[in-house]
């Protein structure tokens, strides 16, 4: 295998009162598109700036296309930023935005003007370096700022949660261009994010950091369907999370109780014995809902419950079910097809999940980091 | 229990005011600024140009004339220390933005919350005195017989005490010093304004810190940097007492000249039109510091 474009060898940053990256090390693949994902102060922008150069790293290594970083200055570093407001320079128009990293290089004017075009072009931006920057929509300015990066050929191009800004409609359209312009230009992306659905949608890999550790680093099918711990699935996609004890251990399935004495079983991840404190995870795509407990699927575990609210939201659309006993809420995906999407709350019915396909995590490392 | 349909608005009873009584609403809140700029702005400089425009030819018989103004230019005494005032008064603003940029920089930029807020206090704190007590304060740190001198004779720099007093430094020192606070106010509310990611994006990009002072923050800052020259300029060129008190006799201040008319020789004819003289000089002035920099007054006066 090729040298990484970057790797982190045990970086440290601490502040004052807290340890913001701890002991990390991770490799990037050229030409990968690499997500880390994590909730907000969980060290991602520190470990960025810290990738770009603007903070400094109490320990460790970064190494970027095989050389050290240490006491190179964010100018000398062949990496580049796509900032959260993306920092375009107002007080220049779009043309003089791309060519301000090449003039920093000493390239002559007739040559620097003939990349900024080729570069605007290849963004889809073509004729548009004479205008303002306010002169722009937001995806427009987002392409400026990818493309006043890419013109310098930088080995990395660090995104620092650009899409954070846009509304919803542009957000979705950005995600695949994003993925597009990464798949045209074949640079390594370090995207930082606290979005799932963008690290889901647009990596090679993901990270899923947490107090300054990753939690776990693979595809995002493997955060999806394989989390390594509590905290990935509960942050990965949305989750029942049933909080409990082990009454049992039987081969490869817990039995877990709830407080309040709702019993479920799930696949056993990790070591875990009678009496420890766990919390299972159930996908609400895992699970089915009938008005007829007959119809259910046979290898899932039936409840009763009641229908509390119908979320519908197209094709993510879920019901909320108290169970019945315990009033534990669980949420279950409705039917693709638009069958029973005229519950009404209040509605008696049934609900199981296979608990081969439902996880259960020791519940200790977990503890702290529930996200509602 | 019934219930009506309401449309909201902000005030449900009382209709909205007629456009006359708005109108006259705008007209009794802008009386007082109107008639502060009437009665002491316009009105005497109406007095003035009159008066500027007239000679005596004997006495309490006047005839219109530009004698006033030929005089100006005949007399070299008078249109040289015009030139001078000009000219050190833009020297004295350019050192104030020197000085005050740094300043400026680190109250917006470097120092944070409670530091940030306690550097600007101490700018201020030279203002809590007058400017009469502030210039005898630079009397008696740099006069012959005073502190600076016999610090420099102390650490045998000089061998006796020499006179501070009464340069054109000792001039620009106290100018600087008078006008730091208005140039230090528009500088550090420009640059708060600049986003840190645009510097950190321009070092990113290759950028080092000459360029990026010259790419980003001085056009940033533009309309920050113009209106503090603007103002202090315009104090600088008007000032009497400091150029007055630590100039001495050898360097004259236009605005001295002014006073010597009005008061000493009472010829309020040549002093008016001095008047005016510097008045088309600091509008000369400005025109061309605002042309030469690429603003339009009202942005500059807006944005700052």
């Amino acid at each position: 295998m090729s040298t990484p474009d970057l790797s982190v060898e045990q970086l440290d940053k601490r502040f004052a009162d807290h340890v913001a990256v701890n002991r990390l090390s991770f490799a990037v693949e050229r030409g990968s598109f690499f997500s880390i994902l994590g909730p907000s102060g969980c060290g991602k922008t520190t470990l960025l700036r810290m990738i770009a150069g603007f903070t400094l790293p109490d320990g460790g290594d970064i190494r970027i296309g095989g050389h050290s970083m240490r006491g190179v200055a964010p100018n000398r570093r062949p990496v580049n930023m796509v900032f959260q407001h993306l920092a375009l320079f107002p007080m220049m128009s779009v043309g003089e935005n791309v060519t301000f990293g090449l003039a920093r290089r000493g390239m002559k004017p007739a040559e620097r003007a003939r990349r900024a075009a080729a570069m605007l072009e290849r963004v889809g931006l073509a004729g548009a370096g004479h205008k303002r920057v306010d002169q722009l929509s937001g995806g427009q300015r987002q392409r400026v700022a990818i493309a006043r990066s890419l013109v310098l050929e930088p080995t990395l191009l660090l995104l620092d949660e650009p899409l954070g800004a846009l509304d919803l409609k542009l957000r979705e359209h950005m995600k695949i261009e994003l993925k597009q312009l990464q798949a045209a230009f074949g640079t390594t992306f370090v995207y930082i994010t606290h979005d799932q659905s963008e690290a889901l949608v647009l990596s090679d890999h993901v990270a899923v950091m947490n107090h300054g550790r990753f939690e776990q680093v693979g595809t995002p099918q493997q955060l999806y369907y394989e989390p390594a711990g509590a905290f990935v699935a509960g942050f990965v996609g949305a989750n029942n999370r049933i909080p409990g004890r082990a009454l049992g251990v039987d081969g490869e399935l817990v039995e877990v109780a709830t407080a309040q004495g709702w019993v479920v079983r799930a696949r056993r991840s990790g070591a875990i014995a009678a009496g420890d404190a766990v919390a299972a995870f159930v996908r609400p795509e895992a699970a089915s809902i009938e008005l007829d407990a007959k119809q259910l699927p046979p290898q899932a575990v039936h409840y009763a419950g009641e229908v509390q609210s119908l979320l519908f939201d197209g094709a993510n659309s879920a019901v909320l079910i108290v169970e019945q006993q315990t009033r534990f809420e669980f949420r279950v995906a409705l039917p693709q097809t638009g069958r029973l999407a005229d519950l009404k709350p209040g509605t008696r019915v049934f609900f199981g999940f296979d608990p081969q396909r439902a996880l259960c995590f020791a519940a200790a490392a977990a503890a702290g980091d529930e996200h509602a | 229990m019934p219930q009506r349909p309401r449309l909201a608005t902000n005030m449900p009873d009382a209709p909205a005011p007629a456009l006359w009584q708005r109108r006259v609403m705008l007209a009794v809140l802008l009386t007082p600024a109107l008639l502060w700029l009437f009665a002491l702005i316009i009105l005497p400089h109406i007095e003035l140009a009159l008066l500027s425009l007239r000679e005596r030819i004997a006495p309490r018989t006047y005839a219109a004339s530009l004698t006033q103004y030929r005089t100006f230019f005949a007399e070299p005494l008078y249109w040289r220390v015009f030139v001078r005032t000009a000219i050190m008064s833009a020297l004295a603003t350019a050192l104030t933005l020197l000085v005050a940029f740094p300043v400026a920089w680190i109250i917006a930029k470097i120092a944070h919350g409670r530091a940030s807020r306690l550097l600007f206090v101490v700018c201020l704190i030279p203002f809590w005195v007058s400017e009469t007590v502030r210039a005898l304060g630079w009397l008696i740190l740099l006069r012959e017989s005073g502190v600076l001198p016999a610090l420099l004779v102390r650490l045998g720099i000089t061998a006796v005490p020499v006179e501070l007093l009464y340069h054109d430094a000792t001039i620009l020192i106290g100018l600087v010093y008078t006008s730091l606070l208005f140039m230090v106010v528009p500088l550090v509310s420009s640059l708060e304004s600049l986003d840190n990611s645009l510097i950190e994006a321009a070092y990113d990009l290759g950028g080092g810190g000459l360029v990026i002072l010259r790419r980003i923050v001085i056009p940033h800052a533009a309309p920050g940097i113009t209106a503090g020259c603007i103002v202090v300029f315009m104090l600088t060129l008007g000032n009497y007492l400091t150029p007055n008190l630590l100039g001495g006799k050898n360097s004259q201040w236009f605005t001295e000249l002014i006073y010597t008319q009005f008061i000493v020789r009472f010829n309020w004819e040549q002093g008016a039109a001095f008047g005016f003289l510097l008045l088309a000089l600091s509008t000369g002035m400005v025109a061309l510091g605002l042309r030469l920099s690429g603003q339009r007054f009202v942005d500059v006066m807006r944005r700052s």
